[in-house]
């Protein structure tokens, strides 16, 4: 065993509301300079939709990820050179959007006139008017739900039944998908860098970029199937979300994780078995959940603990792992799935799936909800099993299911303890069906809705001393810190 | 190496120098200084920020995350803080920020050449607005460009100048302020609001204006609007969520609805489309837009069928004996062959109670055990008389304190069953319909023939009871209000409704009325909002669900709840220096005087009023005439108030022969009585009634709230406008004065202060650079969460701003400089003032008597306005502001209806705290922003334990029940501006608001009423299902009703239109949007880069094919009011026949020209729309129909408009 910590996230689907508050709060702090416009390195799409890059999940298009070969579809080494000047499936700005303002100053400028003076929309790139067509969310909430939510990829698949649950009764039913970095524990951006620029930190696994050895291959871009990877036109480097690492170092939730008001996020350390990546990532699409899941160790387990200091993992680590809220939701209960795992980079971000309100159907004219159900009737909800076994679970929908009847198990069981209206002998059956006990349900109820900022956010201690002693004596390093003069990246060699 | 080895590249430990480059981004997060603060905007969020400073500059924010804890097992409030929120740092140094004074450059050159010509600056503003050409020179720029950038002092002495010379001219009520929403900063708020008071201007309301005030409030309860916050949902185990997206608008608080369906709470969410709150649905009721209320009428016939009369359930019973109005009895009225709803019995009309105090304000109740009517406790009459200690909610006769056990119903023991008539609006006819009666001998020898409110109810909503003919047989029979009948208005079959009002019952049984209605702006926004959101009340009422933490209803819009509202409103109104401030409903205000009363006929056109019962003029014609009628009787304010000035006619008075007050009030009732003397509102568009300063702070006036926009432009400012709406009034009004020229430019000069340049300051004359929210101290609060906390200065106000706090005190300091020499002693002002809400005004009124028509006595304060002589010292009004003055010392503070003494705290701060002195005189300082807000933390019982615990004290005397207890384990606190700026800190217990928050507890409203036995605010004392003022009579809206919604064709908003081409016609719905709060943030580059470059139009896929309207496409919406350009937003989940412009976009940034208006620049969502107010909203002068500012009055309702729509030929910039 090569017992390694990762940190990694859970996003709770169910309780997003879809605000963007995480995409500002990065966006403020990391990419608000020139040549970062465009890059979100954290962005929330809705569902069905095109999402951004537009159709980012489709690699018929962008080629992202790996095969179950293990080899990068994006390239070769072979095809690196030859394609080191133009990228066949690189994401050009069409892709994405031209950035642009507004012309505010000729609101304070404008001389009089006949009539009202204007500020017109100007591009952030040219510097010249421009007409908007695109932008980094131009789907939200089902805009525009003809030309992108009817081209989502994960409705491939779907019955002509399963697209009327989606699109029934005229209108369209969606839920949101925040995006980060998934900080993978086999990267497709770190593989395909041809000038080792990415790398996957040891102590914590976060996936950086280094903006002094990257020499603008863009590579890293097409590779990740998830266009979490972002030229930056000003410095010529590329850049990626970093997890906020000197908040993690410093115990602070990443700026996304701290933001979010749907309280949706959770993050801590799972160990992983770094050995075995590779056998995990070959797998058959319809075990790779199962074989991502068994990369991750019981952090409880004394040989896990005894592997791991042979790994000179610190002590705290070992304890943030045991208290990790993610190493619950995505291991023990089983409700947390990976994006698109077939793209086989083994992501480190896990999802909830969410519920969804019930079907209805047209009698005369009249609506009546096909259900009787108290709660979400998986059946009939409005989002199929199809489509977010799609999305996580690379098609097998009896993860999805679990997820969902155990969710659902645990609300019966809440509400035959907080009202009575629902029989507890029915609940606790609920609760077996979806292999969950009263402890275990009690303890997700608890972290779902009551779980404070400790609860949500267990950071490993940052241990910088060890970091900065590698390089200099601390004591030197604390007396000199922040004096001299920083310089940016530059454009070029 | 690539593919084949790729997990070489994964490398656990790379060289630590390799690592080096990682300081690039550590370098980026380091700051150097964090500050707490948060966003003064209308958006009720009120979230804890921190504010981060780099290089002396900010750089950004992140949530506060040190809300303190609420009792355990609740979800705990952070982070609070939203998408709109978190890019404020962008603002402070944006090139939308207003970072000098500007001045529009017409009126500068014109000032200079006059300032040149006259040596007071007073001479030099009068000579430019009485010259019509030089005045409409600047008027008709206005919005045109050609601003200039000037420096404070040439501004500060305009404005002191036309204050002076407005005051002398035409009367201070001539000077007008427009400030919403004071609890969002409430210092900024205040100062302007404090500067016009002792000036004798006008403050303009804001939530009724904003319609965000739901009359149904007022109406049920007696209250502005109080709600539980939002922790509180999360103990709801039923929540209804309809006409508010909690992601959009409640976006820091829509986790507890999450978190709640968690622990088993099941949620029901009611919207025409697939909104974003209905992703969190257990079920997503697609109900037909505007149709709520016929869902909620046929829900309550089903609650009171099988929970009420089928089967009694206990709790449920119990509850509306206690708490309700159920038990009263109602007098029916002989009308032809049937019978009709009457009042109230009034207690006095009983010889048992013929002598008793305030006999017309007390009601009764049928005693079960003794068979006979009595008299219970509570009600406005034990309120406002002399006998003190009756006014609770304790179930005793009045008078002789035997118990009462009400009778809720006379099915089982009545006299007789009669005929009686309701209105079935939706058919335009009546039901006649058997209510069971008994005979009551009344002092005067007649018979009074009464039912139950409750029995009538049960005849309203149709339950069938054994009654004979007229009702429903059944669920399915189509008869108002079944659940068969709901489906033709929701769409919405009658089995998922029966189900839902089962769910409603079972759960509200089970848990103690843990049924939550979480309701907003969609709804509320309808000019039947009153009757949807009523419907709803009753369905919560009926099951026992107002007063109990998890229950209730949740109306969230407009951050209403300014928690030290006794201090602040001390200062905001002046009260610390004068008795009478000038308060104006906002509607009433903007609907006069914007002229759009002229635009319209009869309200009779569009409003379904009853076929067959007796109504009087009030009940028909046009709003203007009942507008007009109720400032006469007093029960709406208006100003200005009269066709001379105001200082004048206390001089004229004096001249007359009146030496006291009294007799100056007397001259004033004889000038008016014969006619001599006009109230304003009569003759609105006569110059000299015209307001004509008008002051903006913290609001978008001119656009964002401003419904009838381009009115404002017309008639207020006189410059460019695309209404093409023809005048239609003449033949309409009775009580108004018709002139056939409507006045265009009725404003001499319009004053913004602003941070961005937004659509107000592009219109205005005169843009003062004002501090942003992370550049001054403040306070804050909301009703979303129970805390306090300011907004503090991260950095200090940017290039020449200053905070509004200050820039009010340096207008009157420049005010005073010049009065010294125009005003050199104090003079006698004469304030006019509606019937007061918490007064004994409350019992002015019993019926509808006009002073005018010779029906009764014209006396102020009773069946007129209120009259007071003030005295004004502008010579030292800038001192007076500093000062927080005497008066406070002498009457003390009160809110809501209660009192407390502050002298010791008062003299207290005389010793410790900053003080100002003048005249020989010291006062605590007011001079500082913090000052301010320290003065009102220091005197608020919210904040100050002992001040509570006092106000609690007198509330004992006039109750007669124990209440200081609420405050015993708080009395010690106290709060002051470092302990908020240190942590939010949570509100303490206070009489004046109507929830508990003990040891943590939730807020939750009207918890004190019903475990205190504190009666509610309103006639009864009781929460209201019955509303028996004469008015609602007249318009049928004494019961719970259905009024259908106007159509496109009664609310004739396209009778000057033409269709152009392939057009489509639409109802426009303006919701609250995800990208901006109003309209701040919207020109945020920021939030439209996360949506589309413009706020799009969105509508229907197949409405936009059949005008070959593609998403993203440019399209040209328009009516008579105006004209919109935008773009597309094409979608499949928005139902056809609607179309959406979320609230609040700014005509400055990408504004493309109208071909259909000669190639004008088009205008924002407020351009299509124009206020239609609801007459039977400005009744007054009796109980809970009593005025008070953003309390009551008609709301300023636009939902039900239509515009056409059409693919844009033509875009031209």
């Amino acid at each position: 065993m090569n017992i390694r910590a990762q940190i990694s996230v859970v996003f709770h689907l169910d309780k997003c509301l879809g605000c963007h508050t995480c995409s500002l709060a990065c966006k403020n702090i990391w990419t608000d300079r020139p040549g970062t416009e465009y890059m979100w390195w954290n962005n929330v799409e809705t569902k069905p939709g095109a999402g951004y890059p537009s159709l980012w999940e489709d690699q018929q298009k962008y080629k992202g990820g790996w095969d179950a070969g293990g080899k990068l579809k994006s390239t070769s080494k072979s095809r690196i050179v030859a394609n080191i000047f133009h990228h066949p499936s690189m994401p050009t700005m069409d892709d994405y959007y031209e950035p642009w303002t507004y012309d505010y100053q000729e609101l304070f400028n404008a001389p009089e006139g006949a009539d009202q003076p204007t500020a017109r929309p100007i591009s952030l790139v040219t510097g010249k008017h421009i007409d908007i067509e695109a932008g980094p969310n131009w789907d939200d909430d089902l805009g525009g739900s003809p030309i992108y939510a009817a081209h989502d990829p994960n409705l491939a698949g779907l019955t002509a039944q399963q697209r009327q649950q989606l699109f029934a009764v005229e209108q369209l039913v969606f839920f949101y998908l925040p995006r980060i970095c998934n900080h993978c524990l086999n990267p497709a951006c770190v593989a395909a860098c041809p000038s080792a620029a990415l790398y996957k930190r040891g102590e914590d696994g976060i996936v950086l970029l280094d903006q002094k050895r990257c020499r603008a291959w863009r590579a890293c871009v097409p590779a990740c199937p998830y266009k979490k990877s972002y030229y930056n036109w000003s410095t010529g480097k590329s850049e990626k979300c970093i997890l906020c690492f000197p908040r993690i170092e410093t115990g602070q939730a990443p700026a996304c994780f701290h933001a979010c008001v749907g309280r949706i996020r959770y993050l801590g350390v799972l160990l992983y078995d770094a050995d075995r990546i590779r056998e995990a990532a070959a797998r058959p699409n319809d075990e790779l959940i199962d074989a991502h899941r068994s990369l991750i160790l019981d952090p409880f387990d004394p040989e896990v603990i005894a592997g791991a200091r042979k790994c000179n993992m610190p002590e705290s680590t070992i304890a943030a792992a045991q208290k990790s809220p993610v190493y619950q939701y995505v291991k023990v209960w089983k409700l947390a799935l990976p994006p698109h795992v077939e793209f086989r980079t083994l992501p480190m971000l896990f999802y909830v799936p969410p519920m969804a309100p019930v079907m209805a159907a047209r009698q005369g004219d009249a609506l009546n909800h096909v259900s009787q159900d108290l709660f979400h009737d998986i059946e009939q909800a409005r989002v199929p099993i199809a489509y977010l076994a799609n999305l996580l679970a690379a098609g097998n929908e009896s993860k999805i299911g679990y997820a969902l009847r155990k969710q659902k198990a645990v609300r019966w069981y809440r509400r035959a303890q907080t009202v009575g209206d629902v029989d507890a002998q029915t609940a606790l059956r609920m609760l077996r069906e979806a292999d969950c006990s009263a402890e275990e349900a009690d303890a997700i109820y608890r972290l779902t809705a009551l779980s404070t900022f400790e609860e949500r956010f267990v950071i490993p201690a940052g241990h910088r001393e060890l970091g900065v002693e590698a390089l200099q004596d601390p004591l030197k390093h604390k007396q000199q810190a922040g004096f001299g003069f920083i310089a940016g990246p530059r454009r070029g060699l | 190496m690539i593919g084949s080895s790729a997990l070489a590249w994964i490398k656990d430990i790379l060289d630590p120098q390799q690592r080096g480059w990682e300081e690039f981004y550590r370098n980026r997060w380091q700051h150097d200084k964090v500050v707490r603060s948060t966003h003064g905007v209308n958006c009720t969020g009120s979230c804890t920020w921190m504010i981060y400073v780099k290089n002396g500059l900010v750089t950004w924010e992140l949530q506060g995350l040190d809300y303190g804890a609420l009792e355990s097992g609740l979800p705990p409030y952070e982070p609070r803080g939203c998408q709109r929120g978190i890019t404020f740092s962008w603002h402070l140094y944006s090139p939308t920020r207003v970072r000098y004074p500007y001045i529009r450059g017409a009126l500068l050159d014109l000032w200079k050449k006059a300032r040149a010509m006259h040596d007071d600056p007073v001479a030099a503003w009068k000579s430019l607005v009485e010259d019509p050409q030089a005045r409409r020179r600047w008027q008709q720029a206005r919005g045109k460009g050609g601003l200039r950038r000037t420096d404070w002092d040439t501004v500060l002495e305009i404005m002191a100048a036309s204050n002076v010379h407005t005051i002398k001219t035409h009367g201070p009520d001539r000077i007008i302020g427009f400030s919403p929403i004071p609890a969002m900063s409430m210092i900024s708020h205040a100062c302007g609001s404090r500067m016009l008071q002792l000036m004798g201007g006008v403050l303009i309301s804001f939530y009724d204006w904003y319609c965000d005030l739901p009359p149904a409030s007022p109406e049920a309860w007696g209250e502005q609007t109080d709600v539980p916050e939002s922790a509180d949902w999360f103990n709801a185990k039923l929540l209804a969520v309809m006409g508010s997206n909690l992601n959009m608008t409640r976006t820091p608080d829509c986790h507890f609805a999450c978190e709640a369906r968690h622990n088993g709470s099941k949620m029901w969410v009611f919207a025409p489309d697939f909104n974003q709150v209905a992703k969190y649905a257990d079920e997503w009721v697609a109900i037909n837009a505007g149709q709520d209320g016929a869902w909620w009428m046929a829900v309550n016939h089903v609650l009171l069928k099988e929970f009420h009369h089928d089967r009694q359930t206990p709790y449920f019973t119990d509850y509306l004996k206690k708490y309700s109005d159920s038990p009263y009895l109602v007098e029916l009225i002989e009308d032809g062959a049937e019978y009709r709803c009457g009042q109230l019995l009034r207690a006095n009309r009983l010889a048992a109670y013929r002598g008793v105090e305030n006999g017309d304000w007390k009601f009764l109740m049928w005693d079960q055990a003794e068979k006979r009517p009595k008299m219970p406790m509570g009600s406005a009459g034990f309120r406002w008389g002399k006998e003190k200690g009756k006014w609770n909610l304790v179930l005793q006769d009045g008078l002789d304190q035997s118990a009462i056990d009400p009778m809720l119903t006379f099915l089982s023991d009545h006299d007789a069953v009669l005929q009686v008539r309701f209105d079935d609006f939706g058919q335009a006819s009546t039901i006649s319909r058997g209510v069971p009666v008994r005979r009551i001998a009344t002092a005067d020898g007649r018979t009074a023939l009464v039912t139950t409110v409750f029995d009538l109810l049960m005849a309203q909503y149709g339950v069938p009871r054994g009654l004979g003919k007229g009702y429903p047989r059944n669920y399915d029979d189509d008869a108002p209000y079944t659940p068969a009948w709901a489906e033709k208005y929701t769409g919405m079959g009658r089995e998922t409704l029966i189900r839902f009002a089962r769910e409603w019952a079972a759960t509200a049984e089970k848990t103690g009325g843990k049924c939550t209605i979480i309701i907003g702006a969609g709804i509320n926004h309808w000019y039947h909002g009153n009757l949807i959101y009523r419907a709803g009340i009753h369905a919560l009422i009926l099951c026992g669900c107002v007063g109990v933490n998890g229950g209730g209803l949740a109306h969230y819009v407009g951050q209403e709840k300014l928690a030290p509202m006794e201090p602040w409103s001390a200062i905001a109104f002046a009260k610390d220096w004068l008795p009478a401030p000038r308060l104006q409903n906002g509607p009433s205000f903007h609907y006069v005087h914007t002229d759009q009363w002229r635009y319209e006929k009869e309200f009779s056109d569009y409003h379904a009023l009853p076929v067959s019962s007796e109504r009087s003029a009030l009940a028909g014609g046009h709003t203007m005439d009942v507008q007009v009628r109720a400032v006469r009787s007093g029960w709406l304010p208006f100003y200005p108030q009269f066709n001379r000035n105001s200082l004048e006619i206390v001089r004229e008075a004096r001249a007359a022969g009146a030496e006291s007050d009294a007799e100056v009030v007397d001259y004033v009732v004889e000038e008016l009585k014969s006619g001599r003397l006009k109230f304003a509102v009569e003759d609105p568009d006569a110059p000299e009634n015209w307001p004509r300063v008008w002051y903006i702070w913290r609001g978008n006036a001119l656009l964002a709230s401003a419904k009838g926009h381009e009115y404002f432009l017309k008639h207020y400012l006189g410059t460019h406008t695309n209404a093409i709406a023809e005048d239609l009034a003449k033949d309409s009004v009775k009580e108004v004065v018709w002139r056939d020229e409507a006045p265009e430019g009725k404003l001499d000069l319009v004053v913004d202060l602003n941070f961005r340049m937004d659509s107000s300051a592009l219109y205005s004359d005169i843009i003062l650079p004002a501090a942003t929210w992370y550049e001054k101290a403040d306070l804050n609060s909301t009703d979303m969460h129970s805390f306090i906390h300011p907004l503090s200065a991260a950095v200090p106000p940017c290039w020449e701003s200053k905070t509004d706090w200050q820039i009010f005190r340096a207008i009157a300091e420049k005010f005073s400089e010049l009065a010294a020499r125009h005003f050199p002693d104090p003079i006698a002002d004469l304030v006019a003032s509606p019937l007061a809400h918490d007064s004994p005004a409350e019992i002015a009124q019993p019926d509808m008597k006009d002073w005018k028509a010779g029906e009764v006595e014209a006396v102020p304060g009773l069946t007129m306005p209120a009259l007071k002589v003030v005295e004004r010292d502008y010579k030292n009004l800038a001192r007076q502001y500093i000062s927080f003055g005497p008066s406070a010392r002498k009457n003390g503070l009160g809110a809501h209806g209660t009192h407390y003494g502050i002298e010791p705290e008062y003299d207290e701060a005389l010793r410790t705290r900053p003080t100002v002195a003048w005249e020989g005189h010291s006062y605590p300082s007011l001079a500082e922003d913090q000052h301010v807000c320290d003065v009102i933390l220091n005197f608020a019982t919210v904040t100050n334990g002992e001040l509570s615990h006092r106000a609690y004290r007198e509330m004992e005397e006039k109750v007669g029940l124990p209440l200081a207890h609420l405050a015993e384990k708080q009395r010690s606190v106290r709060t002051s501006f470092e302990d908020i700026v240190s942590r939010p800190r949570r509100l303490l217990n206070s009489p004046m608001w109507s929830g508990l928050t003990n040891d943590g507890r939730p807020y939750a409203p009207f918890t004190y009423n019903v475990e205190c036995l504190v009666p509610w605010r309103t006639l009864t004392g009781r929460q209201h299902l019955y509303l028996d003022h004469p008015l609602y009579l007249e318009f049928g809206e004494h019961l719970p009703t259905h009024k259908p919604k106007p159509s496109a064709t009664q609310y004739a908003d396209l009778q000057f239109t033409e269709e152009a081409g392939p057009t489509l016609m639409l109802n426009y719905l303006t919701p609250h949007g995800k990208w901006h709060i109003h309209s701040t943030y919207g020109d945020n580059f920021r939030m439209t880069t996360l949506s589309r470059g413009v706020e799009p139009l969105w509508l229907n896929d197949q409405d936009a094919a059949a005008i070959d309207v593609a998403d993203n496409d440019w399209v040209e919406l328009f009516n008579d009011h105006g004209v919109m350009v935008t773009r597309a937003a094409v979608s499949a989940r928005i139902p056809r026949g609607i179309c959406l412009v979320y609230h609040a976009p700014e005509r400055t940034c990408s504004i493309p020209k109208s071909p259909l208006r000669k190639y004008r620049r088009a205008g924002g969502h407020n351009s299509l729309t124009r206020t239609r107010l609801k007459p039977n909203l400005m009744a007054g002068g009796y109980g809970q129909f009593t005025y008070h500012l953003n309390y009551w009055g008609p709301v300023g309702c636009n939902r039900d408009t239509h515009i056409l729509v059409r693919k844009l030929p033509d875009l031209k910039w």
